[in-house]
């Protein structure tokens, strides 16, 4: 240490005559304040953002190369190429919807900043926002490489299904957020041991979700289980569009509405959870 | 009458069958220090807890600033900051970005100039670009009282601001937390196991045993009071259950009387 404390509160009383602070009491600031902290740490580690490009791509080459198999041996796959493909890209932007979502929220943990959180005038609502801004922002980082090296590899444009694509891209990253909520409750409610689940939830869904294959495959009792997931409705709609069959305003409008009962749900529980965590003092010890 | 800063009636909290603080009242003025001492397990995290408003008390109230902190606390949020052992900064963040991204989150519209000052007055320039995490333990902590102090906050609740830290490190923060209240009258509770610091910084003392306040009082009030030089053996005293002599059976308890009422 350079000065006593004497010395400098001697500067800083020169300082503080012609210092005032000018304070906000804006939401969007604390929501930007959030966003800033998690920005500032994907700008000071390049591997997190390969990490986030990675999969997707690696994902996307694999299936182009099964396309590209399929295409010589499968009447199905001839008839729309980027079937597979599309398919695959809009599947990780639930994955990396919900990822992205569940990682801004433990990365306070590891960090033992959620406390430094909870005291802070940010609301519980607020930091939810921040989560699903940086959520998207993680989706798109993670995406968008993926879908012009498809382009550049195999002559698939994710971007040919036009306006339905931001309709289908809204719809699988409110999904994301959804089981995001659900992840985050149940890591307050019982901490780190439960932090895999966010790699895991989201496979549940996955069999279900009539990704590469249609609703009809499945046995009855699951189809009906299918149609009660946003996602189903949505792979089905992108394969309408595929196989020229337009865009199906009935399959949007089923994934949306249950969307928002999922997303209402979701909001409620981990609101629930926080509440819980309050009563039960875990907002400061919360860990493994 | 001037409303204190810091009003706390009847305040417990239960775990279960467990009950962690039991029916504590006290209230502290603007411009006064107090500590809150007692023994592992005593009830002070517990009690900071929940005038940060992260724990739900079973019953009572706490009003902080005049605002009842159960029920409306983002309307004071921004007055208020705390440091303790049990959040860390984010250790990837540069110094420079967590005092950012802390005046933001506090609502500091001119954050650039309020992070100078802190590097002024906290002497944080030599390391203000380097990772949180590679710092010394002393150097953590002048960046978690720059922190705490971010929003210049009116109440400020330190839990164990000095643990850890060699004795010039720990006396540089005592002289700049005495230094800031004087000048910015802000009502200061830390809870401390440090009898020395608390002699030397604080106004009053509540000594709090298994969810109680026990006795509270001017440190010279409880050194005259248990006939003892130093607080050390005053909280011997108390954390082995012999009694002040002064102390009476039929006297009133202690944990509901006003500090001025001593």
């Amino acid at each position: 240490m350079t000065r006593t404390p004497f010395e400098a509160s001697q500067t800083s009383t020169e300082n503080i005559s012609d210092h005032t602070l000018v304070r906000s009491s804006s939401s969007l600031m604390r929501i930007y304040a959030v966003l800033l902290r998690h920005l500032y740490l994907m700008k000071a580690s390049w591997p997190r953002i390969l990490e986030m490009m990675y999969w997707p791509s690696i994902q996307m080459v694999l299936w182009g190369f099964i396309t590209q198999f399929l295409m010589t041996n499968s009447s199905y796959i001839a008839q729309a190429t980027g079937v597979l493909i599309s398919a695959v890209l809009l599947w990780d932007i639930l994955f990396r919807g919900q990822l992205g979502f569940s990682l801004s929220f433990l990365e306070e943990l590891w960090s033992r900043n959620l406390g430094n959180l909870a005291v802070s005038p940010l609301r519980p609502v607020e930091f939810l926002i921040s989560l699903m801004m940086m959520s998207l922002i993680r989706t798109i980082i993670g995406i968008v490489p993926a879908t012009f090296l498809a382009i550049l590899f195999y002559k698939v444009s994710i971007y040919d299904l036009g306006l339905p694509l931001v309709l289908f891209f809204s719809n699988l990253l409110i999904m994301g957020w959804s089981i995001g909520l659900l992840v985050c409750a149940l890591i307050l409610r019982v901490g780190l041991g439960a932090e895999s689940m966010a790699w895991l939830t989201i496979f549940l869904i996955a069999p279900i979700s009539a990704i590469y294959y249609p609703v009809e495959i499945l046995p009855d009792w699951l189809q009906t289980l299918a149609w009660c997931l946003p996602t189903a409705p949505v792979f089905e709609g992108m394969r309408a569009i595929l196989f020229g069959e337009g865009f199906q305003l009935n399959l949007y409008l089923h994934s949306l509405g249950l969307n928002l009962l999922y997303f209402a749900i979701g909001m409620c529980i981990f609101l629930w959870s926080y509440h819980v965590a309050r009563k039960r003092g875990l907002l400061l010890q919360i860990g493994e | 009458m001037i409303q204190p800063s810091i009003d706390v009636k009847n305040l417990s909290k239960a775990y279960d069958d467990v009950l962690a603080v039991k029916s504590i009242s006290f209230s502290i003025k603007a411009g006064e220090t107090v500590a809150l001492l007692g023994g592992n397990g005593a009830g002070k995290t517990t009690t900071i807890s929940m005038l940060l408003g992260i724990l739900l008390p079973t019953a009572g109230s706490i009003r902080l600033l005049g605002e009842d902190i159960i029920e409306n606390r983002f309307r004071v949020m921004h007055r208020i900051n705390f440091s303790s052992p049990y959040v860390d900064l984010p250790r990837r963040l540069t110094v420079r970005q967590n005092l950012m991204f802390f005046c933001r989150l506090y609502g500091i519209v001119n954050a650039k100039e309020r992070i100078m000052v802190l590097c002024e007055e906290l002497d944080l320039y030599e390391f203000i670009d380097r990772p949180t995490g590679s710092l010394s333990s002393g150097q953590k902590t002048r960046v978690s009282v720059a922190k705490a102090l971010v929003n210049e906050p009116e109440i400020l609740l330190l839990d164990e601001p000095t643990a850890s830290l060699d004795p010039d490190t720990a006396d540089w923060v005592r002289s700049y937390l005495k230094d800031y209240q004087s000048r910015k009258q802000a009502a200061i509770l830390l809870a401390s196991h440090n009898m020395s610091e608390v002699e030397r910084i604080c106004d009053n003392v509540l000594m709090m045993k298994l969810g109680r306040i026990v006795d509270q009082g001017t440190p010279s009030e409880l050194l005259h009071r248990y006939s003892r030089t130093n607080l050390e053996e005053v909280f011997l005293d108390i954390a082995r259950d012999r009694a002040s002599p002064d102390i009476q059976d039929g006297d009133p308890p202690r944990d509901n009387l006003e500090l001025g009422d001593l």
